[in-house]
Formats: C-alpha cells, sequence, structure tokens
C-alpha cells in the first residue's frame, strides 16, 4: 500500500480509533473502580474490626442525612398525593392515591432520591476530604506507618454507606407516605382509612425488597465513586492541587449521580 | 565490606518527560546517619520515597539487606515496612485530629498497647520536643515549626529501626533545629538506629552525620564521610557546598552575630564535655569610620564582606565567620592552637595585600589598618567573659596594613 493511501485510510479511521481509546480507558477505569471497591469490601472484614471508624462514618453519612432526607421525602411524597390525585380523580380512582404513593416511592423515588441526597450531601464531602488528604501526602504518611490506606480510610466508609443507605431510603418513604397522606387525606379529603388500607395492600414484600436492593447497589455506586475520585485526586491530568480536588469533586458527584439513575433503570428492567 | 542495610542501585525515575533520577546509587548503612545533599528540586524526596516504598523505579534495583525489595513476600515487605518511619517535608499531618491523636496514631493501629501506656509515650515525646500545652490543638493551629516538631513526635514515636527525614529542620528556628539536630544525634547514640537525612542545614547537619551523600543531575557525584566532602576537590561538590555559605553572606554580609553566639556557645559546651578545644579570633578594622565617611556608607560594609570572603578561602571548611558590630569578623576555629593561628593571620594578610578590598577601582588611596586578637577557649567561662578578654590589648597578637 503506498504511503498516501495509508494515511488516507488513518484519517478517515480517525473517529473510529478515539471511540476505540475511548473504549478501552471506560473499561480500564471500570477494572480499577471494581477492584477499588472489593479491596475496600473485604478490608472491612479484616481484624481488628474498626467498629468505632464504622460508627463515626454511619453517624456522618446516616445520620447528619436525616434532616435532609425528611424533608425531601415530605416533600416529594406531598406532591405525589397532590399530583396523584389530579391524575386519579380523572378516572374516578382517587381511593388509589395510597397505593399510588407507596409504590412510587418504596420501588422508585425512595432508593434513587435517597441517594442524590447523599450524593450531594456525603459523597461530595467524602471525596474532597480523601482528595486533601492524598494531596497533602497525609496517605502517604499512613503508608509510611504500614497502615493500609484502604482499609482505614475507604472500608469504614464503605461499611458505613451500607448500612446508612437502607435506613434512609427507609426513612424516606415512610415520611414520604405520610407526606401523600398530607395532601391527599388532610388537603384534598380523602378518607385516610381508605389511603392507608390501599397503601397496605398494595404494597409487597417484593417491592420492598427491591427498594431495598436498590438501596444497597446506589450505597455500593456512590461511596465507591466518591471515595474513588478522591483517592486518585494525584492523579488526575485536568489539575493539580486545589484545582485537581475540585475536579476530584466535581466528578464524584456527576458519575455517582449518573450511575445511580443508570443502574436505577437496569435494576428495574430486572426487578419488574 | 559491610554489607549495606539499604542499596539503591542504578535507580530510574521520570515524571513524565521529567527524568528526575537517572541511574542513582546509593547505600545506607546499618547503624549510620547517611544525609543526602543537593540543591532543591534535584529529587532527594524523590529519592527518599523510593527508600521506603512511595514509588517505585521505572528501572533499578532495591535491596534491603541484600534481597530484592521486589522479591519479597507480602509478610516480608510489611516486616520491612514496620521497621520504617518517615517525615515528610511537608508534614503531612492529619489535620482533621487533634495533635495528640496525630501522635498517638501509628501506636494505636500498630500496637497491641493500651491507652495509658499510649498516653505515657505520647507525653514523653512531646516533652521531648517541647511540645506542652498543644495536645488538643489541631495542626491548622499550629505554627510551621510546631508542626514540624509534632511530625517528628509521630515519627519517633514507635521507637523506629530506620527513620528517614526530609527536611526536618525547615522553617525550624535556630534553637530548635539544633534540638532536633541533637535529638537525632542523641536517638542514634542511645538505640543505634540508621538515618537518613535529607537536609540544607550545611555544615551542622555534618556533625551528627557518618556518611554524606551528595546528589546531582539525577545521580550520586560523592558518596563518603563528612571529612571527605570537606577534603574533596570535586569543584561540584565544593561549589554547592561554598554556595551555600555564601547564600547567607548574599543576604547579610555574613552570617549574623547571634549566629556566632550560638555556635561560640556550643563550642564551650563541647569543651566542656568532651574536651574539644576551639580558638576564636577577632579582626577589626581600626579605621574604618574614617573609610565610611570618605568613601561612603556601604564602604565599610563591601570591605567587610571581601575581608571574610578572602578569610573563608583560607580557612578549614569547620572554620565559620560572623559579623561583630560594624567593624569586626569574629572567626571560630575548632581544633586550632596560638601559633597555627598566627600562620593563618599572616596567610591572610599575604593573601589581601595587593587586592582591591575595598571593592572600588580605583580606589581613594587610603589604607586599611586591620588588629586581630586570640583566645584560646577555656573550661568554665562566659561567652561574655571570653569576648572581653579576646578583645583586650594583651591578646592582640596581629597588625597589618593594606593599602
Amino acid at each position: 500500500m503506498k504511503k498516501t493511501e495509508q494515511n488516507a485510510l488513518a484519517t478517515a479511521l480517525l473517529p473510529a480509533s478515539a471511540i476505540g481509546r475511548w473504549a478501552i480507558f471506560i473499561i480500564r477505569e471500570l477494572g480499577r473502580i471494581a477492584i477499588f471497591f472489593v479491596k475496600g469490601f473485604l478490608l472491612i472484614f479484616s481484624l481488628p474490626l474498626q467498629m468505632s471508624k464504622i460508627i463515626e462514618q454511619i453517624y456522618f453519612i446516616g445520620t447528619k442525612s436525616i434532616l435532609v432526607i425528611c424533608l425531601t421525602g415530605a416533600f416529594t411524597g406531598m406532591v405525589l398525593g397532590l399530583q396523584g390525585y389530579y391524575t386519579l380523580v380523572k378516572f374516578g380512582s382517587e381511593g388509589l392515591l395510597g397505593a399510588a404513593v407507596a409504590l412510587s416511592l418504596i420501588r422508585e423515588l425512595g432508593p434513587v432520591l435517597s441517594a442524590i441526597m447523599v450524593i450531594g450531601r456525603a459523597g461530595s464531602a467524602m471525596a474532597a476530604e480523601i482528595g486533601i488528604m492524598r494531596i497533602s501526602e497525609q496517605i502517604d504518611a499512613l503508608e509510611t506507618m504500614d497502615i493500609n490506606p484502604l482499609r482505614f480510610l475507604i472500608s469504614p466508609r464503605i461499611a458505613a454507606a451500607l448500612i446508612s443507605f437502607p435506613l434512609l431510603t427507609a426513612i424516606f418513604d415512610v415520611i414520604g407516605i405520610f407526606g401523600g397522606y398530607m395532601t391527599g387525606s388532610v388537603l384534598l379529603g380523602i378518607d385516610p382509612a381508605i389511603y392507608f388500607y390501599r397503601a397496605q395492600t398494595s404494597v409487597l414484600m417484593k417491592d420492598i425488597a427491591g427498594g431495598f436492593y436498590k438501596s444497597l447497589a446506589f450505597a455500593v455506586v456512590v461511596v465507591t465513586i466518591c471515595c474513588f475520585q478522591g483517592y486518585y485526586t494525584h492523579m488526575r491530568a485536568e489539575g493539580f492541587g486545589a484545582k485537581g480536588v475540585s475536579f476530584s469533586t466535581t466528578s464524584a458527584v456527576v458519575i455517582s449521580s449518573v450511575l445511580v439513575l443508570i443502574v436505577d433503570y437496569v435494576m428495574t428492567s430486572f426487578l419488574i | 565490606m559491610e554489607l549495606p542495610l539499604i542499596q539503591l542501585s542504578d535507580i530510574y525515575k521520570a515524571f513524565g518527560d521529567n527524568k528526575v533520577l537517572t541511574g542513582a546509587d546509593l547505600s545506607i548503612l546499618e547503624g549510620q546517619v547517611t544525609t543526602i545533599i543537593g540543591k532543591s528540586g534535584v529529587g532527594k524526596s524523590v529519592l527518599l520515597k523510593h527508600i521506603i516504598g512511595l514509588m517505585e523505579p521505572d528501572s533499578g534495583k532495591i535491596l534491603f539487606r541484600g534481597r530484592l525489595l521486589s522479591e519479597m513476600r507480602k509478610s516480608e515487605k510489611t516486616a520491612f515496612k514496620k521497621k520504617f518511619s518517615y517525615v515528610f517535608q511537608g508534614t503531612a499531618l492529619f489535620d482533621s485530629i487533634t495533635v495528640f491523636e496525630n501522635i498517638a496514631l501509628p501506636l494505636k493501629e500498630k500496637t497491641p498497647l493500651k491507652k495509658a501506656e499510649i498516653n505515657n509515650l505520647v507525653r514523653k515525646k512531646m516533652d521531648q520536643l517541647d511540645l506542652q500545652g498543644v495536645d488538643e490543638k489541631y495542626p491548622s493551629q499550629l505554627s510551621g515549626g510546631m508542626k514540624k516538631r509534632v511530625a517528628l513526635a509521630r515519627a519517633l514515636v514507635t521507637d523506629p529501626e530506620i527513620v528517614l527525614f526530609d527536611e526536618p529542620t525547615t522553617g525550624l528556628d535556630p534553637v530548635r533545629k539544633n534540638a532536633v539536630h541533637k535529638m537525632i544525634s542523641d536517638y542514634q547514640k542511645q538505640f543505634g538506629f540508621t538515618g537518613v537525612v535529607v537536609s540544607h542545614e550545611i555544615p551542622d547537619i555534618f556533625y551528627i552525620s557518618q556518611r554524606v551523600a551528595m546528589l546531582e543531575g539525577g545521580r550520586i557525584v560523592f558518596e563518603g564521610s563528612p571529612e571527605k566532602i570537606q577534603q574533596t576537590w570535586d569543584p561540584m561538590v565544593q561549589n554547592f557546598i561554598h554556595g551555600l555559605e555564601r547564600g547567607h553572606k548574599q543576604i547579610s554580609g555574613i552570617e549574623s552575630h547571634f549566629q556566632g553566639e550560638r555556635r561560640i556557645k556550643e563550642e564551650m559546651a563541647r569543651l566542656q564535655r568532651y574536651h574539644t578545644p576551639f580558638s576564636i579570633i577577632i579582626f577589626k578594622v581600626e579605621n574604618l569610620e574614617e573609610i565610611n565617611e570618605k568613601l561612603g556608607p556601604t564602604a565599610g560594609l563591601t570591605i567587610i564582606t571581601n575581608l571574610a570572603n578572602e578569610l573563608q578561602t583560607i580557612t578549614r571548611f569547620t572554620d565559620t565567620c560572623y559579623r561583630f558590630g560594624l567593624d569586626k569578623i569574629l572567626l571560630l576555629l575548632p581544633n586550632i592552637d596560638r601559633e597555627q593561628t598566627q600562620g593563618l593571620c599572616e596567610k591572610l594578610a599575604g593573601r589581601i595585600l595587593g587586592k582591591d578590598i575595598f571593592g572600588l577601582t580605583p580606589h581613594s588611596g587610603l589604607c586599611l589598618f586591620i588588629s586581630a586578637s586570640f583566645k584560646e577557649g577555656q573550661k568554665g567561662g562566659s561567652y561574655e567573659q571570653m569576648l572581653l578578654q579576646t578583645q583586650s590589648m594583651q591578646n592582640m597578637f596581629y597588625e597589618f596594613k593594606v593599602c
């Protein structure tokens, strides 16, 4: 083949090679993230157990998120009550409002919105804190003391997220159902007994289990992405130092939010 | 030959296009303090991080007691790391926990000690490093020097076998700098640990080191005892060492009398404890006032600086010059007697005769009258007494004229 033909072929294949490079990069990154999570998860069980650190993280990720979860849960339930009522009343089925609100929350909105709220409140903080520890050599210092940084920093956060996410989701669901009751029954006059009867009879164990599995999956996604972004702040090509930490925090929030929605769709298609 | 504790052989390390280490070889001997010197940004910290495994070389070998680090099993590597401690240049303190918790962390995480025992050890180390009353403070609430001492306390609290110090005294005041050097020296005598120090504190650091290595251009260009580095004729090594000294002079002419006072007091303490003699000479430009009047106010400074520079070219490496008043230079000479001192003064006079010591060409035809007085250090005397006696007429032993 002549040189000019080779050049022409290379030019024509440029977009394809760019896609290929991008795909390789994504697969490699996913692999690194998966290894990061597995190592961090297994180290939760290494002795001695780091109970105090896990409890500290549960307080940070879980307890401190309760207020924001209650607020978003209440208003999500209330808006569902309003929208649901005006839709169902057209078909004369407003009695089914309790079922509509409870199912929407338990199966879908509870796990997704709880995860999104925790990303904003705790995920960004995790990425920033670990990122600063990285750029100020605190993680290197742990290594020189023969303290495994994954065990010391990441494992307690993974354990705490796995415990906190389902509980926060449960709080979100319960508050949301009461929010729906506030608008549906208190404001719009649906009989409270009917509201709660429909909510109770329509929700099956399968729905609750589905929501539970989702919240666990989101916990894994959020804590892994946020910690990973912070942990490897020093390897970012876009910026170093404080700028690197700002990029890591932004990436942590954006990537984990998008991934929560993608994982939600994939899981729903399997669980439905 | 003794098997080195740690041996770095032909280490190459690059960050992108920036080649930092290009075949560095270094041997760390057990029970000795090895100091790595070199210009800023030459890769001293990078070399140090290779020793502890924080960085992996692109190529080259790192051996621990003759065994390749890369071929060690995980358990062996863990045992290897347990022997080490590292003092970071930027302290690397955990900023979200208190000073006390920072120092206690390695004990809490890696030893089976009880809380009371940990508390005792931490308190002891804090007392040694003059860190009382800051236990509940956070690192961001401390001064730079204090942070440095907390980092030292954290590194030494586990009584490690090998300690790597990355510029442990940068940012410390002279008193605390000496305290840190003394602590490294005392620790080494007491526990026989192996130390690797990256430092710019020349010549102070030579007093506590048994070996010195100089890194330049990605390679170790000198490796040997502190005495050997002073005697080496390698212009690169000499330029670096004397360049550091000149750095002080560029700012204030020569080092200040405060530094001189500190050094003399140290020598007096050494004389008291170890019977190591020392002497001081005070050179005085007798007509400096007249020169300043006739040639302007900066002429005196130029003359003193030039005189000090000439002095340093003929004195030994361990001898040091200090500014002492406006018209005097104090020369501190460890291990020297009266006869040798006289020889030195003659040498100085011979050297500066005919030189443009005024720093002005053409000068006004004025002559300089320089006198020198000498005193040997005596046990039991005070610093002030010694200075007074040195300047007395009976101790003036040489005068010369430069025109």
